[in-house]
């Protein structure tokens, strides 16, 4: 079974913070999830590096694409801001 | 004549012909949601207004005597992972509860420039991720055939609105299986295209190098017409590819059927696999060359996809953090206003879902983990491409089993992860598939799975077009 602690470590890497009935879920669940994971230890190693995407998409080049004039929409649904800024706390 | 029973094609006619105006169709659809979707929860938002202004101009234009497209004015759902400008998008999460998009999804744009009609936005399990709509912060989506089973999911709203007449059809995402699924457990056509296919952009997303936007419709035609409507590139998603959707006319005799061995073995049930040999057996006789063939990888595929899946998804729900958008707790500091968010507004799924993907992708677990499972993808890809040197497509159930009942696994997430069995390979792979709606138990419609090779979606729909008169 994952520890308690494991768990609380997962979590604050994940910017989440659990209740104590949550942990004790999230060690069961988890435990049996990475218990059935083990399955791939039992799978052949790949011929070759894993490839990118099927053949027709690709990258694109390294340059801006316009996401249209929509800057005042996505500002809008900010909670806290002031002016054209969105306000977080101090971090300093 | 019941109008909410018309596809894609009769709809087009009966507008053309003024045997009904676009205003009158679509009330007939605000009705059926009216009367029926208290129970079957299918819809989170209606978009009345937006239907009847939609209505609106196609009448208009029909009165001036112009002509209109195969979609205009047809009414439709869209599933609530993907934006409609001015209007809601929550991806059923509490944590979008209130979010208003702000921009329309390249999708949507191509269906309003073909002038459809919106109804409104469907249920999904929260960011799209589960089998049954079960995991929706806003309740259940129970399954029109029978209302104590799930419509599946993950977009179980729009098969559920398309099987009880509540939108002529729907889109919805298939990351793991979320088209194809809860289009078999409520006898509906659902395709899921081949990676790049289709634009992204504007969709919710879940995992990055699975998602894909496609049809959910009455009849395999019906897949077609949508399909043909929102494919292409995009310049606004760079994962899109230059795919144009060309007619095939792929005649069953002498075509080359594949039937993985390992999707008809244990665990299937008896009826289901009876369903799918039937049809099969149709094929047969229809002139179709039935051989079996091996996916020897096929036992890694839901370890692999849920390893990788939530790895995606928990960088992408990273975004989530109660500063730019949705909700927000008040806290004492950044970190706490993001944990306090983050803590209220996502759901149990989402956060064990981001919790495994954390945890295979941090240091020390990694190689075991996300890089192993990187690797398996690759084997379970040749594998494919491997038996598509011999077939021209495989056959295989969607799911092992019929709808399953409300609740049921909803406590064991392990057993929620397996439903993805015959499903989420094909994501892995990123190949094109169909469900096809091919027998029933009972009152419970079974779906057989069509999987093409990439870009191929034109043989399935050719191919299932004809099995379908025949079932």
């Amino acid at each position: 079974m994952i520890s308690k602690e494991e768990i609380q470590h997962i979590a604050k890497l994940s910017r989440l913070e659990l209740t104590e009935k949550e942990i004790e879920k999230m060690q069961k669940d988890l435990s049996a999830i990475l218990d059935y994971f083990d399955l791939l230890k039992k799978a052949p190693s790949a011929a070759k590096a894993p490839e990118g995407q099927v053949k027709k998409s690709g990258l694109r080049k390294d340059e801006v694409v316009s996401s249209h004039d929509i800057a005042d929409e996505l500002l809008s649904q900010a909670p806290d801001k002031k002016d054209d800024y969105i306000k977080v706390k101090t971090i300093l | 004549m019941d109008l909410t029973e018309l596809t894609i094609k009769q709809i087009h006619e009966g507008l053309v012909n003024k045997s009904f105006s676009c205003v009158d169709l679509t009330k007939a659809y605000l009705k059926n949601i009216k009367e029926k979707d208290k129970e079957i929860n299918a819809y989170l938002t209606v978009t009345e207004d937006l239907a009847l202004e939609q209505a609106k101009k196609v009448d208009d234009k029909i009165k001036q005597g112009q002509e209109i497209g195969p979609l205009e004015g047809v009414p439709c759902a869209i599933k609530d992972a993907i934006m409609v400008e001015g209007q809601k998008c929550t991806a059923a999460s509490k944590i979008l509860e209130n979010y208003v998009a702000p921009y329309d999804a390249t999708v949507i744009k191509k269906l309003k420039e073909q002038g459809v009609v919106i109804l409104g936005k469907t249920n999904t399990d929260e960011f799209t991720m589960g089998a049954s709509t079960e995991n929706s912060a806003f309740g259940v989506t129970k399954n029109p055939h029978d209302k104590t089973k799930v419509s599946g999911g993950s977009s179980g709203g729009s098969a559920a609105a398309v099987a009880a007449n509540m939108a002529c059809f729907a889109l919805g995402t298939d990351t793991g299986g979320s088209i194809r699924l809860p289009a078999s457990f409520c006898g509906i056509t659902g395709l899921n295209p081949t990676y790049g296919s289709v634009s992204r952009y504007g969709v919710i997303a879940h995992a990055s190098s699975f998602d894909q936007v496609g049809p959910m419709t009455k009849n395999v035609e019906d897949a077609k017409i949508v399909l043909e409507t929102i494919c292409g590139k995009d310049k606004m998603d760079a994962t899109s590819a230059d795919y144009k959707y060309e007619e095939a006319k792929t005649d069953l005799k002498g075509l080359k059927i594949g039937l993985p061995k390992e999707y008809f073995a244990e665990g299937l049930d008896k009826e289901v696999e009876q369903i799918a040999r039937s049809t099969i057996k149709k094929a047969e006789e229809a002139g179709a060359k039935i051989v079996e063939v091996e996916l020897p990888n096929s036992k890694y595929a839901i370890a692999c996809y849920y390893i990788l899946v939530p790895s995606e998804a928990s960088a992408n729900l990273a975004r989530y953090d109660g500063i730019k958008y949705g909700l927000s707790e008040n806290g004492e500091s950044l970190l706490d206003v993001y944990i306090k968010s983050r803590e209220k507004g996502f759901g149990p799924e989402v956060k064990r879902r981001i919790m495994v993907g954390t945890y295979c992708l941090s240091s020390g677990y990694y190689d075991a983990y996300y890089k192993k499972a990187q690797e398996v993808r690759q084997l379970i890809r040749q594998d494919f491409a491997k038996v598509f040197e011999k077939v021209d497509l495989i056959f295989c159930p969607v799911a092992p089993f019929p709808a399953f009942g409300i609740g049921e696994k909803a406590d064991d997430p392990l057993a929620m992860y397996l439903v993805d069995l015959y499903t989420g390979a094909v994501k892995l792979a990123q190949l094109p598939a169909l469900s096809l709606p091919a027998g029933k138990i009972g009152k419970l419609p079974v779906g057989l799975q069509i999987i093409g090779n990439h870009f191929k979606e034109n043989v399935i729909i050719s191919v299932a077009s004809q099995l379908e008169k025949m079932i």
